[in-house]
């Protein structure tokens, strides 16, 4: 059990276990994709109240559902490089970082998108909304606190004590917006309401979660490997596999 | 100096290695410092003795293989003298030592008097050139009661007289059981057995 | 891997212990801000100079200035914050001083409270006391006012030890004066809305209490949990 959490550790090791991850998780990511996509954009019925507009949530919902959950996998992950000195703990760290805030990106862009047909305005400081910008500005954060130091190791250690606070702060930065939002709105109007959502329509929706679970991981997978090859760039393992791929 | 038994070592070094930058500055370095060692790593610049040392005092947790023990409270004095500009000599000295041990007055002002700052020691220390910032950390060194002292150049910005002085004191501190690591460009003229620590060799007595 | 710090007992002479060493840090860094006054009062200056750039911007109708009196106040005090988190610890590491303090044997965890609370001491403290002046200047309704000092004294710590955090993962770093902003904005936000509600409350005449109540929890969250977070980045600064 401690040789798998030791052969974890070896970079050449991480790399080719990735590949070999990768190599059915890739199609399985695209095929479950399509499917959902196809399954929510196309096949469901159209919302009594908001029309067809409403098709959006199939891309916006699991964008925001991957973004928080990818946060906590980055604070364990580098919890993990902390406590346990694991350098591939660090590179997966540092790897969900750009994937996360992009994903927050898409959440609050396709939001927005949302917001226009259906209440009139491209932007709402609604409760969910402004806690997913918030969610942007704490991974815009770790990646700017990684790219700011030159010595990589402090990064990584730096990112880490960042996202763990982070982690602590998510709870009581959501539960002050929330607070917040209904001080300041009747609660007659509720904008992202947890309406009950029909059975037809809540199947594609999950499958759309898991279908971009999904991409994150192959997202991850796919940085890390990158990251392996850029820092063990001068190793012979590496210069080996650059010379496999020339042949 | 202090209770502990001849042989027993202030420091023991196993298997130390760095990397910096692509380059492997030292690898599988072992040693042991024990009570009456004076110690000198010797090395041109950018050796990696400035790492080293960091790594014994503790400032380096990570990035390094190996494994460093200590069995003594240890002094460090860096590139940096952590003298502060708009606090007295006597105030930063006294700041020094703080975690160490509480000093009375009397002693603060004697290390001070020993180090030529007589007179000096209640002036704001933006006025005192940085050798004289140098002299208070020696002064630190007068007072403190740490067996094991480890001195990044501590020859640095110190004139002659001062020179000698310091290879005085240096080895009244390892004749009484204490030891000392230190890094310098040049040799130390004492009448005492230096060690030379080469980071590629090892320990060459 | 490397063993911890030797334990203070193995010194020959007794070292002091931690509350007295704190106490000592703590009177040190006192007496460097008074030996620099005007670093003390820029804080201040800044607060003055932005409450009369929000008249400027918005207007100087008194009722219109008065209905987001709370607001204005609120974020001014977390920008001047902001501003003087930056250099809580980075004299410090550019002389040495926090490399000697990093080898004292006292626990690291005290000794940054110790640093803090002589932060919150010269600029959170200074602010509360000075808001009445500049709640009058922008109409803030006088009943509000208590709850608006309260509010910034406890508001205020949290901001200092988050801020210490941001400061202590960033006093490394040579370029990067936004970066620290960046890091903590997102957390002082919760502060930012619970203390101007706090306010609001008070102008409506409802009782602020239970606002200050969340800020003073906040409060202790922070002073248990936020030093683990800034020793551990002074030491990843030290280190880098």
């Amino acid at each position: 059990m401690w040789s798998f959490f030791h052969k974890l550790g070896s970079p050449p090791w991480l790399y080719r276990i990735a590949g070999t991850i990768l190599r059915w998780l890739l199609p399985l990511t695209l095929v479950t994709l399509a499917v959902g996509l196809c399954w929510g954009l196309l096949f469901t019925a159209p919302d009594f109240r908001q029309g067809n507009s409403y098709r959006i949530i199939y891309i916006h919902v699991p964008a925001a559902v991957v973004a928080l959950a990818g946060y906590y996998v980055m604070a364990i992950a580098g919890a993990v490089s902390l406590i346990w000195r694991m350098k591939m703990a660090d590179i997966a760290m540092k790897a969900c970082a750009p994937i996360g805030a992009a994903l927050t990106f898409i959440a609050l862009v396709t939001g927005a998108i949302w917001g226009k047909p259906t209440w009139g305005t491209w932007w709402v400081w609604d409760a969910r909304i402004t806690s997913m910008l918030i969610l942007l500005f704490l991974y815009l954060g770790v990646v700017a606190l990684y790219e700011a130091y030159d010595n990589k190791e402090a990064a990584g250690k730096a990112c880490a004590v960042l996202s763990l606070v982070g982690m602590v702060n998510i709870p009581i930065i959501y539960k002050s917006v929330d607070w917040w939002y209904s001080l300041h709105q009747p609660a007659s109007i509720k904008f992202t309401g947890d309406s009950t959502i029909d059975p037809s329509m809540l199947y594609p929706l999950l499958l759309m979660i898991g279908a971009f679970y999904a991409v994150f991981t192959c997202c991850l997978l796919m940085n890390m490997r990158a990251e392996i090859l850029e820092r063990e760039a001068r190793t012979n393992w590496v210069k080996k596999l650059a010379l496999e791929y020339r042949a | 100096m202090s209770s502990r038994t001849a042989g027993e070592p202030l420091l023991a070094v196993e298997s130390l290695g760095l990397e910096r930058g692509g380059r492997e500055l030292f690898r599988e370095l072992c040693f042991k410092v024990l009570p009456g060692h004076l110690l000198q790593v010797d090395g041109p610049n950018g050796a990696g003795k400035t790492s080293l040392l960091r790594i014994l005092a503790g400032l380096s947790r990570y990035g390094f293989d190996g494994r460093v023990v200590r069995h003594s409270p240890l002094l460090y004095l860096g590139h940096h003298s952590a003298v502060k500009a708009l606090l007295t000599p006597r105030e930063n000295l006294l700041w020094h030592v703080a975690g160490e041990c509480a000093y009375s007055d009397r002693q603060v002002e004697e290390a001070l008097a020993k180090v030529g700052l007589y007179g000096y020691e209640d002036v704001a220390s933006h006025a005192l050139s940085a050798g004289q910032h140098r002299r208070v950390n020696l002064a630190r060194l007068y007072l403190s009661q740490c067996p094991l002292w480890l001195l990044d150049e501590p020859f640095t910005a110190i004139d002659k007289g001062g020179v000698a002085e310091l290879e005085k004191l240096l080895v009244t501190h390892v004749e009484r059981g204490g030891a000392v690591v230190m890094t310098s460009h040049q040799l130390l003229q004492v009448a005492y057995e230096v060690q030379m620590l080469s980071l590629t060799d090892g320990l060459v007595a | 891997m490397s063993s911890g710090a030797p334990a203070a007992s193995t010194l020959t002479q007794r070292s002091p212990g931690t509350l007295p060493f704190c106490v000592s840090l703590l009177r040190r860094q006192l007496t460097l801000a008074a030996r620099r006054p005007i670093e003390i009062g820029n804080p201040l200056l800044f607060f003055a100079m932005v409450v009369a750039l929000f008249p400027l911007g918005l207007g100087p109708a008194p009722d219109q200035l008065a209905g987001f009196a709370p607001g204005i106040l609120w974020i001014i005090a977390l920008l001047s914050n902001l501003l003087t988190s930056d250099a809580v610890f980075r004299s410090d590491f550019e002389d040495g001083s926090l490399e000697q303090l990093l080898l004292a044997p006292q626990p690291l965890f005290m000794s940054v409270l110790a640093y803090i609370g002589a932060h919150w001491l010269t600029t959170g403290l200074l602010l509360a006391l000075v808001s009445p002046v500049f709640a009058l200047m922008i109409n803030l309704p006088t009943q509000a006012i208590p709850a608006l000092v309260a509010s910034l004294l406890l508001g205020t710590a949290v901001l200092s030890l988050v801020g210490g955090i941001g400061a202590a993962l960033t006093v490394g770093l040579k370029r990067g004066g936004m970066l620290i902003s960046l890091l903590i904005l997102p957390f002082y936000m919760p502060v930012l809305i619970f203390g101007s509600a706090a306010v609001q409350n008070a102008v409506l005449g409802t009782p602020a209490t239970p606002y200050l109540a969340i800020i003073a929890a906040m409060l202790c969250l922070a002073i248990a949990l936020a030093p683990l977070a800034i020793a551990a980045g002074l030491r990843i600064s030290v280190d880098a």
